[in-house]
């Protein structure tokens, strides 16, 4: 049986900050992983990926970051992509410490 | 210290226009990113896990205040306030915009620094003995040699692409400060009836495959160093595996071809080498180790630092862990540690930056250094300016008396900032720090290195550390493993796994098991954890970490 697909969203930096970015529904990049689109289907998210990644203006280093959902919400499932969400864990630094788009 | 020649000045300049342009194209999509990182990771730009990464070189870890002040000034203008102080002499800033970074070189530049080869499959920052032109047990400074080196390797139209990564250690001393047998070269100056030379060591390496350093060549005249080096990695160049990431280090060609082979490879082209190079290099020498003759120092009374040794405890305290002999009696070396107890080890923030520069200038012949071990150094103090010195750093938060113990760790970034990284270093550091600062047994403890890795690349340094401790993922969860016995210094050795790992909540106490236990294990209190772990063998420390595994067996 083939493996089932588990929830994704596509992910990169962003080309002059370089900080965490999501893909959203709207074709455009958030700073929030809660706002990203989450893909459930994997011929989908495979078409997603190919065209976040043709946007290399724009961002470096796409690629699909698995995700669950608690309450409709994406949440990380590794602790590198919580850290990416959050910022580095010894100052109060990177999107912990952002309060734009929040 | 050394001062750029116009050609120097000129180069740097026409590199960083060259890469401003770089920048100005990747931000305007005429270049992609696969075009863009060969020539960002030329200038030492890497994109991390939050940001992009600026790495500059301290070249042999030297730096004069001026220097110190802009690299302060960088951290306040371009970055969030501090700088990371790396195993390799380096200092990292952490959060750069991209298309800030031309205008941080442009600034760098105007005291002579650069991030120019430090990354890439380049020969990197040449590093060396932190306490050079300093220690008491010197043979001769090391830096003209390496500056000669930086001078070589810059740019070397041979080299730009190696099978891989290249870091040159080199050491004045018989006492090795420099870790040179962890490197792709290690030079070591030594001395055959009364003519001092180098014996060269090749093939030294952290990371994947950890292997200490062999020796190529015993003795060799000062005279040859450059010929013979370009031999070396000529050599390297041609024979390096480029099919697979991981075998491409030199440390594995040395270990696949054998050393007599490389041996006989390297000779035939340095004798080939050797008539080409003319004995250019030798005049050019001769001009940098003319910048290098030590200030002039004047005499220093040690009446106040007397009366402050006998009457103040914080005082001695500091100065019997963080002061080391000077050449000169009357001089001292001080480091400065960057590792306050429960801070993140290697920062330094802008304004403790200053600090260091000023005091630099003030009182210690406007010389300073980074140690692989992310620490400052002021090489050259009076010793009768010990007391104002240390009360100075007290107050900026850079007067922790911990030099060697066990809180003077080494940790690399991690997965706080590294993309290359299995889990975090920083915090396992800052909590074994609190908690050895908490029982105040650090001084009874006496030397013993920790170093941190958090992942198997080893920036850390775990495998030489005494007590070494790795992080890695294992299925989705922070990992830590322990290696015992490593040993950086000139008698180097690889440390040995101990065991399983433990979690993240499991390694602080596990440290502090092993650090306790060791203190009923020493023969005596002068006993180093490393001698004691050499006398007794690992078993009786595996019980330490293990007591489960114990109480099963008995």
């Amino acid at each position: 049986m083939p493996r089932q697909f588990t929830p994704k969203v596509v992910t990169a930096n962003a080309l002059i900050e370089g900080d965490v970015v999501y893909l959203t529904s709207r074709d455009d990049w958030t700073r929030l992983l809660h706002e990203a689109e989450v893909l459930t289907d994997e011929a989908h998210a495979e078409l997603r990926l190919l065209e976040a990644s043709a946007r290399h203006h724009e961002a470096v280093g796409v690629y699909l970051a698995d995700v669950k959902l608690e309450a409709g919400i994406p949440q990380p499932t590794h602790f590198r992509e919580d850290f990416r969400r959050t910022g580095p864990s010894n100052y109060f630094h990177g999107k912990q410490a952002e309060s734009r788009n929040s | 210290m050394y001062q750029y020649t116009d050609f120097d000045r000129a180069f740097l300049a026409e590199r960083n226009a060259q890469f401003r342009q770089q920048v100005e194209r990747r931000i305007s999509g005429a270049l992609t990113e696969d075009e863009f990182k060969p020539l960002r990771l030329m200038n030492g730009v890497y994109l991390q896990l939050h940001a992009y990464m600026l790495r500059v070189a301290v070249p042999y870890g030297t730096l004069n205040s001026a220097q110190m002040r802009k690299l302060a000034e960088l951290a306040e203008r371009w970055d969030k306030g501090y700088g990371h102080f790396t195993t390799r002499q380096n200092i990292q800033y952490n959060w750069p915009k991209l298309s800030d970074i031309p205008d941080m070189l442009d600034a760098l530049a105007e005291v002579n620094l650069h991030a120019i080869q430090t990354s890439g499959n380049t020969i990197r920052n040449v590093t060396a003995d932190h306490f050079a032109g300093a220690a008491a047990d010197e043979i001769a400074d090391p830096r003209p040699v390496a500056e000669l080196i930086r001078q070589w390797s810059t740019d070397h139209p041979e080299f730009q692409f190696l099978p891989r990564k290249f870091k040159i250690a080199v050491t004045g001393s018989p006492n090795d400060r420099a870790v040179t047998k962890a490197h792709d070269i290690g030079l070591r100056m030594v001395e055959r009836d009364g003519e001092a030379g180098f014996e060269v060591i090749v093939g030294g390496g952290l990371g994947r495959t950890p292997m200490i350093g062999k020796v190529v060549r015993d003795f060799l005249p000062r005279a040859d160093l450059l010929p013979y080096l370009e031999a070396i990695v000529s050599v390297y160049n041609l024979l390096g595996r480029r099919d697979n990431k991981y075998k491409a280090r030199i440390k594995i060609t040395v270990h696949e071809n054998g050393l007599e082979k490389i041996r006989s490879l390297v000779e035939e082209r340095f004798a080939t080498l050797r008539a080409q190079f003319g004995g250019v290099d030798q005049e050019m020498l001769k001009g940098i180790e003319a910048q290098f003759a030590p200030p002039a120092f004047h005499a220093s009374d040690s009446d106040d630092f007397q009366a402050a040794y006998d009457s103040d405890p914080v005082f001695r305290s500091w100065v019997d862990t963080n002061v080391t002999a000077h050449r000169r009696d009357d001089h001292a070396i001080v480091s400065i540690s960057l590792k306050a107890h429960g801070k993140t080890p290697g920062d330094a923030t802008a304004a403790q930056m200053r600090v260091m520069a000023d005091l630099a200038k003030e009182h210690a012949y406007d010389e300073l250094r980074i140690s692989h071990e992310q620490n400052v150094i002021l090489p050259h103090v009076p010793r009768a300016a010990l007391p104002r010195l240390h009360a100075a750093l007290k107050t900026a938060g850079l007067g922790t008396a911990n030099i060697g113990l066990v809180s003077d760790i080494i940790a690399c970034p991690g997965m706080d900032y590294c993309a290359l990284a299995t889990a975090r270093s920083i915090p396992i550091a800052q909590e074994i720090s609190e908690r050895f600062d908490a029982l105040k047994l650090e001084h009874e403890i006496g030397d013993l290195k920790i170093k941190i890795s958090g992942c198997i690349n080893a920036c850390g340094h775990h495998h030489v550390g005494h007590i070494g401790i790795l992080g890695l993922d294992r299925a989705g969860v922070e990992n830590y493993q322990i290696t015992l016995g490593g040993d950086g210094t000139e008698t180097a050795e690889i440390g040995q796994r101990a065991g399983p790992g433990f979690s993240a909540d499991e390694i602080v106490p596990a440290v502090e098991r092993l650090v306790l236990g060791y203190l009923d294990l020493r023969a005596s209190a002068d006993e180093t954890f490393l001698q004691a772990y050499r006398r007794l063998g690992p078993a009786p420390f595996k019980a330490l970490l293990y007591p489960e595994a114990r109480e099963k067996a008995a």
